[in-house]
């Protein structure tokens, strides 16, 4: 567990160098962990996955899988690829505040 | 190794030899995975493993309920199944279907849609074309997905700088 500053404030990020506390996120955050994964800018195709990723989190308790993602976000594998590059569920995870998703798939 | 400090994966080409379920999962579910971790992926298929690209085949992979010792009923943990049981007409139809429910239930993909899902997220798809010669196929045979039919040869120039795994 780490501590860093995004936006003037101390916070707090897992081993994974994910969000600790999801009460931390906001969207100005998410902009900025955005650009430090290499993403200049959230467009709303982008906004429609992190938070239907944060919603499914909400209900369920673990981050979509790609295949849920695909099925459902309304964004489909090759856009996910081009928008999130190189690991989509992951860096859109991180993106939207949550976890590491658990599952294989 | 450089105390725990060892380089990434940069890279990985997946061989699937076996056309059975269970035969063919692991590939998939690694290649997949490796796209998901922004690893680079290409899947060969040789063999029987062809079967999991083959248009009319692709949809009717089976669990092996001949000649697997691990296999229990009614679930993994359950005693083991006689091996001459494994042999009764619709065992394998059965043991397919049971697993394929559990698949389900974790997000995991009938066949063809796992490979479109895995095509679309950039991993290259290739069948081995010794094996294409000796089973008389044609290119037509195979799902859309195949990016060619490919020498040993050329898997090997494909494949440089990647970790070569065999399943």
């Amino acid at each position: 567990m780490t501590t860093t500053e995004l936006l003037g404030k101390p916070i707090e990020l897992d081993n994974d160098g994910h969000l600790k506390n999801l009460n931390d996120w906001t969207e100005e955050l998410a902009v900025q962990i955005a650009k430090e994964e290499g993403i200049s800018e959230l467009t709303d195709r982008h906004w429609l996955v992190i938070n239907y990723m944060r919603k499914e989190f909400q209900e369920k308790g673990d981050a979509p899988s790609i295949r849920k993602l695909t099925k459902e976000s309304g964004v489909d594998t090759k856009e996910l690829y081009a928008l999130f590059p190189k690991g989509p569920a992951k860096k859109a995870a991180k993106i939207a505040g949550l976890p590491k998703p658990k599952g294989c798939i | 190794m450089n105390n725990g400090k060892a380089e990434p994966i940069q890279k990985v080409s997946i061989i699937v030899s076996r056309g059975s379920l269970e035969g063919v999962y692991p590939g998939l579910i690694m290649a997949n995975g490796a796209r998901m971790e922004g690893i680079e992926a290409t899947l060969f298929f040789t063999f029987f493993g062809l079967h999991a690209i083959i248009d009319k085949k692709m949809d009717k992979i089976k669990v092996a309920t001949v000649g697997n010792p691990a296999m229990c009923v009614p679930s993994a943990m359950g005693p083991g199944l006689p091996t001459w049981m494994g042999a009764i007409p619709g065992m394998s139809w059965f043991a397919t279907s049971m697993m394929k429910k559990e698949m389900e239930k974790l997000d995991i993909p009938p066949v063809r849609e796992f490979i479109e899902m895995i095509h679309d997220a950039g991993c290259e798809i290739y069948g081995c074309k010794a094996t294409v010669d000796m089973f008389h196929l044609t290119e037509k045979d195979f799902c859309p997905q195949v990016d060619g039919i490919i020498s040993v040869g050329e898997f090997y120039e494909k494949s440089a700088g990647a970790q070569i795994i065999f399943t």
